[in-house]
């Protein structure tokens, strides 16, 4: 069978929750709009249509948007070979969804990063903790609202974490500029500094040798 | 032909004796057979297990062992990025270490936080641990770091021999 066959299936047994199969470049993408039969969905999609591998479950945060968090299931099939896309929206004041754990065992350390990086907590699961970051942290670090570089914290008995410094490092490139030794931070000299620290390779006079007579100089470029 | 230096010997006169100071030899023993504790995190850590393999043998500079006990060895190799998380485990290892030791910071994940300038990665190493050699490199050739060993023998040859190992700032 398919996996638009076996999306079909799912959209017979389960109706109005699930949208029509849409299928870009092969693969197959359903989506369900009421988050909390995500786990019956998940049951009747391994028993019955023999999606018994979950490949992966992660997490979209459509800043501004609501609702804010997407759900993006992963299932193949190891006997029939086929994948399947299973998407599922949560907004942001539940964060909450049912956990799958009772479907495929393997979900619950796709769910912890999920709870470790995006907030949303899982129902049901078992152990439900920080799997990267260390206990305790307080951020949630792919939030799109989350900076890069991270925010100060306390990481307990080892050190104060400060943000990770970022502007004016020796190695930020600018954008445009035609090559790279524009783009070079070498190049530049930013506004702060005083006059005399503007070195590098812009046009500046080299001495030149003086003429000795009989002696060819090359110039080098 | 007479020569200045720390072990000043002429076997001619002095017949079997070497006179020294308790400084060059103590110190020629320690420089001469630092036993690296591979703190190998990372990538870099690729790089440390081909500077202890046959071609660029790290045994030639007496670093016989990659004791992976903090307890036996004398100095400690950051390779690879550190982690906040992984930061309190190597703080704790170098804590375990006797006295007298030294820390290589390997590779640039290691002494500034390499291209990871993120919410998770320890921003070099040497935020938590006293610093010897820094090694740059992504992850840097095996020669570099020899070097960066021969200039810690080097460093470790001139430390006067009673004197209090680094102090906890």
């Amino acid at each position: 069978m398919s996996p638009l066959e076996l999306a079909q299936k799912l959209k017979v047994r389960f109706g109005n929750l699930i949208s029509e199969p849409k299928e870009f470049r092969g693969e197959i993408t359903v989506e369900l709009s009421d988050a909390d039969v995500i786990a019956e969905v998940c049951a009747f999609a391994k028993t019955d249509l023999g999606f018994d591998f979950l490949v992966d479950i992660t997490s979209i945060d459509n800043y501004g948007e609501d609702p804010r968090w997407t759900l993006v299931y992963h299932l193949y099939g190891l006997g029939h070979h086929g994948a399947l896309r299973l998407k599922t929206a949560v907004s942001e004041e539940l964060s909450e969804v049912l956990t799958v754990t009772g479907v495929w065992r393997t979900a619950e350390w796709h769910e912890r990063e999920i709870f470790d990086m995006m907030g949303i907590r899982f129902r049901g699961h078992p152990d439900l903790r920080r799997i990267l970051m260390w206990e305790g942290y307080p951020h949630y670090p792919l939030r799109k609202d989350f900076p890069l570089a991270g925010k100060p914290t306390e990481e307990p008995e080892i050190a104060f974490t400060e943000g990770a410094p970022e502007e004016g490092g020796p190695f930020v490139t600018v954008a445009g500029g035609k090559d790279a030794m524009s783009r070079e931070p070498r190049a530049r000299v930013p506004e702060s500094a005083p006059a005399d620290l503007s070195t590098g390779l812009e046009a500046k006079e080299t001495p030149k040798p003086p003429e000795t007579p009989g002696v060819e100089t090359k110039e080098f470029i | 032909m007479q020569t200045k230096t720390d072990v000043g010997y002429n076997s001619k006169v002095e017949g079997g004796v070497v006179h020294t100071r308790l400084d060059a030899a103590a110190n020629w023993c320690r420089k001469n057979s630092l036993w690296p504790m591979p703190m190998g995190l990372a990538c870099c850590a690729i790089e440390l297990m081909a500077v202890g393999a046959s071609r660029f043998d790290i045994s030639r500079f007496g670093s016989e062992v990659m004791r992976f006990s903090p307890r036996q060895s004398d100095v400690m190799i950051v390779a690879g990025t550190v982690t906040y998380k992984m930061a309190l485990a190597v703080k704790r290892i170098y804590d375990q270490m006797a006295e007298p030791k030294w820390v290589i910071a390997m590779g640039a994940c290691a002494s500034t936080g390499g291209m990871y300038r993120s919410y998770a990665v320890l921003q070099g190493v040497d935020h938590i641990l006293p610093v010897d050699v820094y090694v740059a490199g992504c992850p840097p050739r095996p020669e570099a770091l020899l070097d960066a060993l021969i200039k810690l023998q080097g460093k470790v040859a001139k430390e006067p021999f009673l004197t209090t190992q680094k102090q906890v700032a």
